[in-house]
């Protein structure tokens, strides 16, 4: 590394604008990252909290906006509970709600109507569980909006009232939007368009006659693999995992799909600037080159020197734009869907610098081809 | 000076190659393919004895920069051996023949070839480092002996082309080689510069015992070398009288 330190430092102009450029892909990286992250907890952080491995979806059921759109009865219910290695299931109702709290704010909201008790009940960082009529546990980030513990808020048009009494353990939305958990027979009230103005009470709820429910939520016991192609045609539905299911919630796969495209494209970018790049200085270097292997340095020496030169590059730049990322992330307005993980990051940070490390490498390999006879003669 | 110094570095004597430094034995050397195909060097033999400073003077295209490309390692002959410090060259692998030029031999080029990034003292610690030599290495003194011991920390861009030169001369020397190669060192030097360098490539051989061949258009040096053949069309032919 002693050849490879000292241009770096003598070539420090050139050097920069090259790390300038890594760097800048650097911090692209990490803000995709984070707003992948922050988008895929936006869109289906709800999903990803529930105990559950498996999700039915009646038959036939279009993928894109599935949960609002599939409707299940009891007789499915049933079919999933006696499927080999299933531990418990449970109807679920998913529906959108736009609502106005006793402040006047208008919110969305989205319910996911639950059998009180059931393991789909959702742990709580404040307030009670699920049990009266009119009260919803809604997600934690809702507090931004103004929401606390006794906040009463008015479903518009039908002018249904639910009480918040508890908050999720942590963030939990669906399509954008916070979640509010609510008793099942609440959630088919709503939805069966028989609730009321006002708090449903005990009696109103006892009345309904519409038993049906949007999903069968599935919880495999631990280790058990289900044959879901078994269940499925038991149960009429069809079935997926709970991650393929976030697929089903709203606009969760062009957006992701869009973000892994786009980070993709800058991979590809940075192998192709970096290996450019050095391209270009191999070529100015080649002269130099021909007179060291002429004195007889190893072809070994001048990769490994060659190689190191550009870790040390990339390593030292991708290392400055994550951390300017990760500053301009904590910048972010909590408005925005932005999560910075550690996970995503690490992996985003590997990959920058193992991508710019192949450019790099199929640039230094020239230096293998440099023949020692140049150096002879005057060719400068 | 003339070849009468060096009773037997003659290229006339007897095929048996010397044991210190170099012999070049029915050298042939064809070049390019084809109907471009030329004969770079044509039968040649030479010796150079250590501490013996030869200069090589030809038309341009007649094998010069060949012969030092075989003397060097850096090319084979299609017939013919090569024998530097009892080592015959076409015994050593491709990989050998690198180790074997950092050791054995020193090469100084035109313009001096110097790594720009690198001060006068570090060209000469990247050598001594690609060779594995002592930690403890001073470039110093070396740099000294060339009279640019003032200008160590300098890059080549900060030298002028004699002492960008004589560092060049320093590099080739730092281990310890005992056959110099010298190729058109005062190409682009003016008369006094040239005739320093030269001078000082003189005195090199002839003090550390190393076997030096300098080729050369600049007929206004050729008082310093001890011994000067003349090339044409890849043969070596008679010493040219000094001038
Ligand atoms: N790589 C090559 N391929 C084909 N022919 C070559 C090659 N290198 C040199 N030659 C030819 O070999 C002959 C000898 O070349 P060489 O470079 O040894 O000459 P030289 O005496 O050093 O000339 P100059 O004084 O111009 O440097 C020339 O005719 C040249 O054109
Ligand atoms: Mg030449």
């Amino acid at each position: 590394m002693f050849l490879a330190l000292r241009e770096l430092i003598f070539a420090r102009g050139r050097f920069s604008l090259m790390g300038g450029v890594i760097a800048l892909i650097a911090v692209l990286m990490v803000m995709l990252s984070g707003l992948s992250s922050g988008l895929v907890n936006d869109g289906v952080s709800g999903l990803k909290s529930m105990p559950v491995t498996t999700i039915a979806f009646d038959q036939g059921t279009k993928t894109d906006n599935a949960f609002s759109r599939s409707v299940i009865d009891d007789q499915q219910l049933n079919a999933w509970r006696s499927v080999e290695g299933v531990a418990a299931a449970a109807k679920m109702g998913v529906g959108m709600a736009n609502a106005t709290t006793d402040s006047g704010k208008q919110i969305d909201l989205t319910l996911f109507g639950i059998e009180p008790g059931s393991f789909l009940e959702p742990s709580r960082s404040a307030g009670t569980g699920l049990g009266d009529p009119d009260g919803i546990v809604v997600s934690s980030t809702a507090k931004a909006e103004g929401i606390d513990l006794g906040t009463v808020v008015t479903l518009d048009r039908i002018g249904t009232k639910l009480r918040v009494v508890g908050f999720t353990d942590g963030q939990a939305t669906f399509g954008h939007v916070e979640v509010a958990y609510l008793p099942l027979k609440t959630w088919q009230l709503i939805a069966s368009g028989q609730a009321a103005a006002g708090a449903p009470s005990a009696e109103r709820m006892s009345a309904v006659s519409f038993d049906t429910a949007s999903v069968v939520a599935v919880q495999a016991k631990p280790g058990a693999r289900l044959d879901l192609a078994a269940g499925d045609t038991a149960a009429g539905t069809t079935s997926k995992s709970l991650s393929a299911a976030f697929n089903a919630s709203p606009g969760y796969e062009a957006e992701t799909m869009t973000l892994s495209m786009i980070q993709v494209f800058l991979y590809a970018i940075c192998a192709l600037v970096v290996g450019a790049f050095f391209t270009v200085w191999t070529i100015q270097r080649k002269h130099e080159i021909s007179v060291l292997r002429a004195i007889g340095a190893s072809t070994g020496y001048l990769l490994r020197d060659g190689l190191a030169q550009a870790a040390i590059l990339l390593v030292g730049f991708t290392a400055l734009g994550v951390a300017a990322g990760l500053g301009l992330g904590a910048a972010m307005p909590d408005a925005m869907p932005f999560a910075l993980e550690a996970t995503p990051i690490a992996i985003a940070t590997a990959l920058t610098i193992g991508l710019g490390l192949i450019g790099a490498t199929v640039a230094v390999v020239r230096i293998s081809r440099i023949d020692p006879l140049n150096a002879l003669g005057g060719q400068r | 000076m003339t070849s009468s110094t060096f009773p037997a570095a003659g290229a006339s004597r007897a095929d048996a190659p010397q044991a210190a430094g170099l012999s070049i034995r029915h050298a042939v050397m064809e070049l390019g393919d084809g109907d471009t195909r030329v004969t770079a060097l044509d039968d040649v033999s030479l010796d150079v004895a250590p501490g013996e400073f030869l200069a090589i003077v030809g038309p341009s295209g007649s094998g010069k920069s060949s012969l030092l490309a075989v003397a060097g390692a850096l090319a084979s002959p299609d017939s013919g051996t090569v024998t530097v410090n009892g080592q015959d060259l076409s015994q050593l692998s491709q990989g050998k023949r690198a180790a074997f030029r950092l050791s054995n031999i020193g090469f100084v080029f035109q313009s001096g070839n110097l790594i720009p990034a690198l001060t006068a003292a570090d060209q000469l610690r990247l050598i001594n480092r690609l060779a594995g030599g002592p930690k403890t290495f001073d470039p110093v003194p070396l740099l000294e002996s060339v009279g640019m011991a003032h200008r160590a920390t300098n890059r080549p861009g900060q030298l002028s082309g004699g002492e960008r030169q004589r560092v060049g001369i320093a590099r080739a020397l730092v281990t310890g080689a005992k056959l110099l190669l010298v190729d058109e060192p005062t190409a682009s030097l003016d008369r006094a510069r040239s005739r320093e360098v030269v001078e000082l490539l003189a005195r090199q051989s002839h003090e550390h015992g190393v076997a030096t061949i300098m080729v050369t258009h600049d007929h206004d040096v050729l008082g310093y070398c001890d011994r000067i053949v003349e090339m044409v069309d890849g043969r070596l032919g008679a010493p040219a009288p000094v001038r």
